[in-house]
């Protein structure tokens, strides 16, 4: 006869109600693991998507997504010639947030090096790849734009062609592709008055060396184009990323390419490092940090209702005792309880959770190994709460039975 | 048959005390307190409140035991003084049993399994205790309300089902204290008359303390105790003026 389910069915309402909030607060606990593996996901999906073996970015920064990194585009062509390097491609990345239909609309764009990147590996749920040099772009479906929407950006509007799902940068905002050219035409996209006030302040500035008096027509280029002035920098882009041929070595091309004193090599792997060391590093010791005491707080509500529980059965115990109960009985009649309390609030959790996780704003990703080890803690935690009851217990004397 | 050796007295108290407290405080609750009761006798054990009744029945019921003496049950000796000759718990689940003024069922085990348990704890197998739970309750008449709940039974229903309880082991010794206490006369000599039909077909041993007086023509002995002191007396000798 099992004497923990059938105290519990006489005292079910404080049982189930005491199972739903620690089922709540286990649902959280699975939930924080997930975000944490949500942000590992979002942060390295992107690195994983270009398919990239080495990433090249600005000298002594930890670019392009753990920091800021300008390269000139020419890079790009230097790095090609490079023996064992298949192709060699410019990326453009950087975070935007600009209003769309009212609403705030946060976007992190991605620049691909059309024509020999036309966005073809990314996996895409409707619509095509991009088609044309300009004015098109594809977008992940949490952006909330549709097939066919326009949306302004800068001076120029742009059609979504393509929509993908799951497609995130580090920070969780929805990706937008772009070709190159036009990804950094909304970077550096600048007002016309600024662009004329830049003009006439280079013209100011020409005019008053005497470079500018003895040659006229250097005041005109001045103020004209930025592109017709070599003296100015060529568009700069975030990194350039490599592929290698097959069976060539990773760290025979970064050492080479790390000689260059203007730029850093990283492979792959030590990319993902920097984005997981660096960005979420800190957020998994936060969530951590709240899963602690989480599971804490869930553990002192246990011991609290399992000793109430216990309390209201002193008697009963004792006269258990008087008839020669041993203490496994006593024991297990707590202890069930608490691992029944456990087991339900865990399975509640879960079930939950499938409902609740797939609304979060963050990805939320629930693994197997993730929920073994919940499972592991919600045992012990079971244990350790029900110990407080079980100690006041075994210290019961047989004779409370005569006290009435 | 029960479970105690059949040539042995059921009890055999020797010399026993039992002191509370110590120094200006001190109470001497048993005074030298010497008895026997033989299988199959059912003995009515009277007196005052605090007269010493209940430490006696706790300390032969293996609950409180005494400051000096010895018990025997069965034949096995199992207190020397304060001391445990045996395993106490598994002595009381194997050959005793207990009922009390109040039924003490346990609140949340229907009226079956109340007497399912304590075979079950005494490593009767399920199956075999349910079977002799259901018996049990249909030889104590409340058979038809094994599906019951404590607090769904009367006050005369929950003490038998506490008798059933006590036998459900088929002990050699049944302690009862006071237990008509909460019963209509009537209901009251039903449950001694059960004490001594349970003693004579079953040759348990039967202590009841009791104070009530309609039934003492059950016993086979009444014993009284007055201060600590234990002596024995003709049921006659005994009248209601000198109870409490």
């Amino acid at each position: 006869m099992n004497l923990a389910v059938r105290d519990i069915r006489h005292h079910s309402g404080r049982f189930v109600l005491t199972t739903v909030g620690i089922g709540l607060l286990l649902m959280i606990v699975m939930g924080m693991g997930g975000i944490y593996r949500g942000l590992i996901h979002e942060a390295i999906l992107l690195v994983d998507r270009i398919d990239a073996d080495i990433w090249i970015v600005q000298g002594r920064t930890r670019g392009p997504f753990a920091e800021t990194s300008r390269i000139p585009v020419s890079l790009e062509d230097r790095a090609r010639a490079v023996p064992g390097v298949a192709w060699s491609r410019r990326l453009v990345s950087h975070t935007i947030q600009r209003e769309h239909r009212g609403r705030p609309l946060r976007m992190v764009v991605q620049g691909l090096a059309w024509p020999d990147d036309n966005g073809s590996w990314i996996p895409l749920v409707a619509g095509r790849p991009l088609g044309q040099a300009h004015f098109e772009m594809t977008a992940d479906r949490s952006l909330g734009l549709a097939l066919g929407e326009q949306l302004t950006l800068g001076k120029d509007r742009y059609t979504v062609v393509g929509l993908t799902r799951g497609l995130v940068g580090t920070g969780g905002d929805g990706l937008a592709f772009f070709t190159a050219s036009d990804a950094l035409a909304i970077q550096f996209d600048v007002p016309g008055d600024a662009r004329r006030l830049e003009r006439a302040a280079r013209r100011e500035r020409v005019a008053s060396q005497d470079l500018g008096q003895v040659l006229p027509l250097l005041l005109d280029r001045a103020s004209g184009p930025e592109n017709d002035i070599p003296a100015l920098t060529p568009p700069q882009v975030s990194a350039v990323v490599l592929k290698l041929r097959p069976g060539v070595d990773t760290n025979d091309v970064i050492k080479t390419i790390s000689a260059w004193p203007d730029v850093t090599a990283y492979s792959t792997d030590q990319q993902k490092q920097l984005l997981l060391g660096g960005m979420v590093d800190r957020s998994r010791r936060q969530l951590g940090m709240f899963r602690v005491l989480l599971i804490i707080i869930s553990t002192i509500i246990m011991a609290l209702i399992l000793y109430t529980l216990t309390l209201d059965k002193l008697h009963d115990i004792a006269m258990l005792k008087l008839i020669g109960a041993r203490n496994g009985v006593i024991v297990g009649l707590i202890l069930q309880q608490a691992l029944l309390m456990g087991a339900l609030g865990y399975g509640l959790a879960w079930w939950l959770g499938q409902y609740a996780f797939p609304r979060f704003p963050r990805l939320v990703i629930i693994e197997a190994p993730d929920l073994l080890m919940l499972g592991g803690i919600v045992l012990a935690i079971s244990v350790l709460a029900s110990l407080l009851g079980i100690a006041k217990a075994m210290r019961v004397e047989p004779n409370k039975v005569l006290a009435g | 048959m029960n479970s105690l050796a059949a040539d042995r007295p059921a009890i055999l108290a020797e010399s026993l005390t039992k002191t509370y407290g110590s120094g200006n405080t001190e109470v001497i609750a048993l005074r030298d307190v010497t008895l026997k009761v033989q299988r199959g006798e059912v003995v009515a054990l009277l007196g005052p409140s605090g007269a010493g009744k209940s430490t006696l029945l706790t300390a032969i019921g293996l609950i409180n035991p005494p400051t000096s003496g010895r018990i025997h049950i069965g034949g096995h000796l199992v207190l020397d003084g304060p001391h445990p000759a045996v395993d106490l718990r598994a002595f009381r689940r194997k050959h005793l049993g207990f009922v009390f003024q109040r039924a003490n069922l346990i609140p949340f085990l229907s009226a079956l399994e109340n007497v399912q348990v304590a075979m079950e704890i005494n490593d009767v197998t399920p199956r075999a205790a349910k079977q002799r739970a259901r018996e049990l309750l249909e030889y104590l008449g409340v058979g038809d309300r094994a599906s019951h709940l404590p607090e769904e039974l009367s006050g005369g229903q929950q003490q038998r089902v506490a008798v059933a309880r006590a036998l459900a082991n088929e002990p050699g010794l049944i302690l009862a204290d006071e237990p008509t206490a909460a019963l209509d006369s009537h209901r009251g000599r039903q449950v001694m008359e059960l004490f001594a039909k349970v003693s004579r077909e079953r040759q348990a041993a039967v202590l009841v303390v009791t104070h009530d007086h309609r039934a003492l023509d059950v016993f086979d002995r009444t014993l009284e105790m007055e201060d600590g002191r234990l002596r024995e007396s003709a049921p006659s000798s005994i009248t209601p003026a000198t109870q409490h």
